[in-house]
């Protein structure tokens, strides 16, 4: 599966409160949610964000506290997939289990804001189609790659039938 | 294997290396008041009827507790109905609880040996007594309710070999500091810590402190082998047996670091990172508005007596609001008791019922715009506390307290 997009830039270390600052966790509403989805970076973000953008991230996106909630936010807005250089672990896991599109790509870089991408997520493979640069990710694990293409944790278990 | 193998293999029924993915049961869950709506929806969603074990889960409602609006106040409502339903015993609220981290050790409800997962980052604290804890989001946390099972990676392990004895002011938070500037915000990512060597130099509540903050380096969990001060501390506390793990000789280490514990200084960091890491002293003329002593990384009885001893006779700065938070319900007696209380009401502090609420910007001192806060917690963050050009140094509770009294950061000694 291929994801285009436009590429929304973000640093280092963008952690979850940035993602989606605590004072809004009263709701588990991806659409409310959304609404403040970055707005720890910067007030102005979710104002910039339009359905399908790609973020683009530096290293351990993601880190800090284990709320759900920032992949609900960053769902809510409507971002199409995050790529980034790294994810912090608890992040990473979140976003496999509710089949949310991450690439994890270190050799990463220069991809400017407003840049056209063109994300291949089973391949991982990240094309910049303004700048021409094309980035390879290492493969994923096969077992995470399991989780991923039965949809996330639940339609996993369910197929696996646990709890039913 | 290291400790994190040997835990996780005695789980799996088998030998495991690093880097191999495992399923492992579950010897306790917890969710929070935030993390654990998500949880049980996720566990509907899996078809779930029943938790695998009502008596090894607990909810506790500490993070937006007592309750600051009326959202938060259904979210806790929606966690004690489902607790009522499942009949779980260990649901934990205002008057009868605390905050998670400080207050499940003390219940005796995470042990030695044991896999712990939480729907929470700071869930890595229980690795001070020797259990493989981590941190996860609600969907894991919802699967580990309804099956008593997760998957793990199992980590690389970073050795620690610690030696000397802490010099006065200095505390385990001035050794999770250090390692944290050491190896940076993500140096750890997909690893484990383990401490080895002169353990013992640190009292329990600082390696319940250094545990806790393994995840600011992106560690999966910070692990102690339990020693004879964790044994008797579970004395008459444990809930259930335990069997204690330690780490085989010859394992397989990632990296080793040493840490002479004699050299540390009392530290700060920086706003916005734990990783931005400076001694004190060299930090100049800071000044500050607040300081907050409490939370799952220092809200323990070594924490209050040391914020105590520097306010004894003191009075916090005429500028400054200081909050002190103890952990849990039993701490907060005890504060009251042994005549804590009375020093930090005395010396102008406010003295709080347990609740996680200012470390993350919830309620119970928020910072405004322009805002500068001393805070014993565990993320400094832009934004962590309230508005984001808000600004938190973090500190061990000596200095957090030393700041309060003169209104900038200060190390004790200058008292």
């Amino acid at each position: 599966m291929v994801i285009r997009g436009r590429a929304l830039v973000v640093g280092d270390d963008v952690d979850t409160d940035a993602i989606v600052p605590a004072r809004y966790l009263v709701t588990s509403d991806p659409a409310e949610l959304g609404r403040h989805c970055l707005e720890g970076l910067d007030l102005g973000f979710p104002g910039r964000i339009r359905p399908g953008d790609i973020l683009v991230a530096g290293e351990n996106f993601g880190c800090g506290s284990s709320r759900e909630h920032a992949v609900l936010a960053l769902k809510g807005a409507g971002i199409g997939c995050v790529v980034a250089r790294s994810f912090a672990r608890i992040f990473f896991r979140n976003a496999t289990n509710l089949g949310f599109p991450l690439v994890e790509c270190p050799v990463l870089r220069d991809v400017a804001e407003g840049d056209l991408l063109a994300v291949d997520l089973r391949r991982g493979v990240i094309r910049d189609l303004t700048s021409g640069r094309a980035f390879a990710a290492p493969p994923l694990p096969p077992f995470i790659l399991e989780i991923l293409d039965a949809g996330g944790l639940i339609p996993w278990a369910r197929r696996r039938r646990y709890g039913a | 294997m290291t400790l994190a193998e040997a835990i996780i293999a005695r789980h799996a029924g088998r030998p495991v290396a690093a880097g191999e993915f495992v399923e492992v049961p579950v010897d306790f869950v917890l969710a929070n008041d935030i993390t654990a709506p998500l949880a049980i929806r996720a566990f509907r969603e899996l078809g779930a009827n029943r938790v695998f074990d009502p008596s090894r889960v607990a909810l506790v409602l500490d993070h937006f507790t007592p309750c600051k609006d009326v959202r938060s106040a259904e979210q806790c409502r929606a966690v004690r109905e489902f607790a009522r339903a499942q009949g779980i015993p260990h649901l934990f609220a205002e008057g009868r609880g605390g905050i998670e981290h400080v207050l499940l050790p003390e219940r005796g409800l995470v042990l030695p040996g044991e896999i712990v997962v939480g729907g929470d980052s700071h869930t890595c604290t229980y690795g001070a007594l020797g259990a493989f804890a981590t941190g996860m989001g609600s969907t894991d946390i919802g699967y580990a309710m309804a099956t008593g099972r997760t998957w793990l990676r199992v980590p690389r392990t970073i050795r620690v070999e610690l030696s000397g004895e802490l010099p006065r002011w200095v505390t385990g938070k001035d050794l999770a500091l250090h390692l944290i500037g050491m190896v940076g915000t993500s140096g750890a990512n997909w690893c484990a810590f383990e401490f080895a060597g002169k353990v013992e130099a640190l009292p329990l509540d600082d390696r319940l402190t250094v545990a806790n903050m393994a995840v600011e380096a992106g560690a999966t969990a910070g692990l102690f082998p339990p020693d004879g001060e964790v044994l008797d501390y579970l004395r008459g506390r444990a809930a259930r047996g335990y069997e204690p793990v330690y780490p085989e000789p010859g394992a397989d280490y990632a990296e080793a670091v040493e840490v002479d514990l004699g050299r540390l200084r009392p530290l700060v960091a920086r706003p916005h990172s734990p990783a931005d890491v400076v001694p004190v002293e060299g930090l100049g003329e800071v000044a500050i508005d607040q300081v907050v002593i409490g939370s799952c990384t220092n809200g323990r009885w070594r924490d209050l007596l040391l914020a105590a001893e520097v306010l004894r006779g003191r009075e916090v700065h005429p500028r400054v609001r200081c909050i002190v938070i103890p952990g849990s319900q039993e701490l907060h007696l005890r504060a009251v008791r042994e005549g804590l209380a009375e020093v930090f009401l005395e010396a102008g502090a406010v003295l709080s019922t347990p609740t996680c609420g200012p470390c993350l910007g919830g309620h119970m001192g928020v910072l405004a715009a322009g805002e500068r806060c001393v805070s014993t917690t565990n993320r400094n963050f832009r934004g962590r506390m309230g508005h984001p050009e808000g600004e938190v140094y973090l500190a061990n509770p000596a200095v957090a307290a030393a700041s309060a009294v003169l209104g900038r950061i200060a190390s004790p000694e200058e008292l």
